[in-house]
């Protein structure tokens, strides 16, 4: 299959085992510059473990191994030189549970800034509102940027963690089944929210959602058990998928 | 029938579970109530703030209690930061391995061994070898080791209690390990390891054997070095309540009092403290 794009990150037959069991089985996969890439398949597919490769997040698991290589632009990250939280910087993530942390709104912004170092106040001041404008987050906190980031609600909070991730600069956002604890109304403006950003952000999105891929994004991977099936655009993948496990899967046969 | 019966073993059960609950608090509220109708005539200005005369006899009990002020800090000083650094060390560093768990399995035998040991241990370490003396600095140093065990896992717990989000959270964000644990895991363990330390000073406070065998002194001179010689109060009272003939008995129920007293407000100043914390979470939504 030829698929043209700019490649921002790549994995190359890479493998992850937990201890002895085979997580991921030799995935190779481009990943596009400034689109939205979905990762979708059945529950324990190794979806999130794939995407956790992409900013090393496995590597707080202990046992956790991983084989083959993977590459933002043309760095590989599985290297004993790299600097993984250079790489971190570079490749943010959010999580499933939005995880704002127990500090004020702008505190959980400039936290990210503040441990690379800047602790200059007016450019903190910059970033927080700058971010929270990207993450359509402002009008609703501006007035109150000093209270505690639990009084907001489930969607607020995880547009806080987008916009906590946006405050480091990154150049790839992962997003770890962002909408899998909210309502339908804020997994909307999260989805809206991804089409604004990808303009300036290549965004990996993991969800157990098949019309939330087929709605928001651009390309769309489909795996299971460990391996990838089947990768292409979006709506190839939904209107003539190659394979007929990815077909079954997305006509809802099972899963 | 059967329902009877049923109703009659849960009428049993409930009156043991009382008469079990009553035989636990019954006896301390007895004690602190004798202590403090027999001593209360005792305290006063004078008696805390003078120097023992007259073999104790008469005066006031100053040098030990400023005695077990500095023991107090000492143990501050030594067993918070060991304590604490090795549950972060523990916690959040070493990996899961037979070895790592021998040691958190030591330490909690650790809380177990007789103050008398470690009584001994300061003896022979700090005080004989180390060549501190009988001093308020080899006393703090073993006092410290008494009470490392309960500083350890209080910390522990403390740690373990924050959820993992926030840490995956900080790490994903560039943080490094030492960045996320002092400022995202640390300041929501506080409240834990605080309560833990003061009842492991608290615990400290009332020792008399290690304090006994270090060689604390029944001398009216104040500490002026760490390296001084000390008394400290439950060792006034062991004193008071055994070597000296015609030792007026209100006296001996005014010291009891006094260490009963830093006791419990060691104990109250860690609940009021935990409560605090808690508060100030709820008030953040937590």
């Amino acid at each position: 299959m030829m698929l043209d794009f700019s490649v921002k990150m790549k994995t190359e037959s890479v493998s992850l085992f937990y201890d002895k069991t085979e997580a991921l089985k030799k995935i190779s996969l481009a990943i596009p510059a400034h689109q939205i890439t979905a990762i979708i398949g059945p529950s324990g597919c190794g979806k999130s473990s794939f995407l956790r490769l992409f900013n090393r997040m496995n590597d707080l698991i202990w046992k956790a191994r991983v084989t083959g290589q993977v590459y933002l632009d043309t760095v590989p990250l599985y290297n004993p030189k790299i600097d993984v939280v250079e790489l971190r910087k570079r490749v943010g993530m959010v999580f499933q549970k939005p995880n704002p942390f127990p500090m004020s709104i702008f505190e959980n912004i400039a936290f990210g800034p503040r441990v690379h170092g800047l602790h200059d106040r007016a450019k903190l001041d910059e970033i927080v509102e700058r971010c929270c404008l990207q993450a359509a987050l402002w009008d609703e906190v501006k007035d109150k940027l000093r209270d505690s980031a639990f009084a907001l609600s489930g969607g607020q909070q995880q547009r806080l963690c987008i916009a906590r991730v946006l405050a480091v600069d990154p150049e790839v956002i992962l997003l770890d089944e962002p909408c899998s604890a909210l309502d339908p109304a804020s997994t909307m403006r999260i989805e809206e929210l991804m089409q604004q950003l990808k303009s300036q952000y290549t965004i990996i999105i993991v969800t157990h959602n098949m019309q939330q891929a087929g709605r928001a994004s651009d390309y769309t991977a489909f795996m299971l058990m460990g391996d990838l099936i089947e990768f292409s655009s979006t709506k190839e993948l939904f209107t003539s998928p190659q394979d007929k496990r990815t077909e079954d899967y997305i006509t809802g046969r099972w899963g | 029938m059967k329902r009877r019966t049923r109703n009659a073993t849960q009428s049993l059960a409930f009156f043991l579970l009382t008469i079990c609950c009553l035989l636990i608090v019954v006896p301390v509220i007895a004690i602190i109530v004798y202590v403090a109708t027999q001593g209360g005539g005792t305290i006063s200005w004078q008696f805390l703030s003078e120097f023992p005369k007259n073999q104790a006899r008469e005066g006031g009990i100053f040098p030990a209690l400023l005695g077990s002020f500095y023991l107090m800090i000492g143990v501050v000083l030594f067993a918070l930061p060991v304590g604490l650094l090795a549950a972060i060390y523990l916690h959040e560093y070493a990996k899961q391995n037979p070895f790592t768990r021998l040691i958190n399995l030591s330490i909690i035998n650790l809380a177990g061994v007789p103050s008398i040991v470690f009584g001994l241990f300061g003896l022979s370490f700090f005080v004989l070898l180390l060549k501190m003396g009988s001093s308020l600095l080899a006393a703090s140093l073993t006092l410290s080791c008494l009470v490392l065990p309960v500083v350890v896992t209080a910390s522990r717990e403390a740690l373990a209690a924050v959820p993992n989000s926030y840490r995956e959270g900080s790490l994903a964000l560039g943080a490094t390990k030492w960045q996320t644990i002092r400022k995202v895991v640390l300041p929501q363990a506080w409240p834990g390891i605080l309560t833990g330390l003061v009842l492991a000073v608290s615990r400290a406070a009332g020792e008399t054997a290690p304090i006994l065998v270090i060689g604390a002194a029944f001398s009216p001179i104040l500490p002026n070095s760490p390296l001084s010689q000390f008394n400290a109060i439950p060792y006034h009272l062991y004193v008071v309540a055994t070597q000296i003939p015609k030792m007026p008995k209100q006296i001996q129920w005014g010291i009891i009092l006094v260490l009963l007293a830093m006791v419990v407000l060691f104990n109250l100043t860690a609940i009021i403290l935990r409560i605090q914390l808690r508060a100030r979470k709820r008030r953040w939504g937590l």
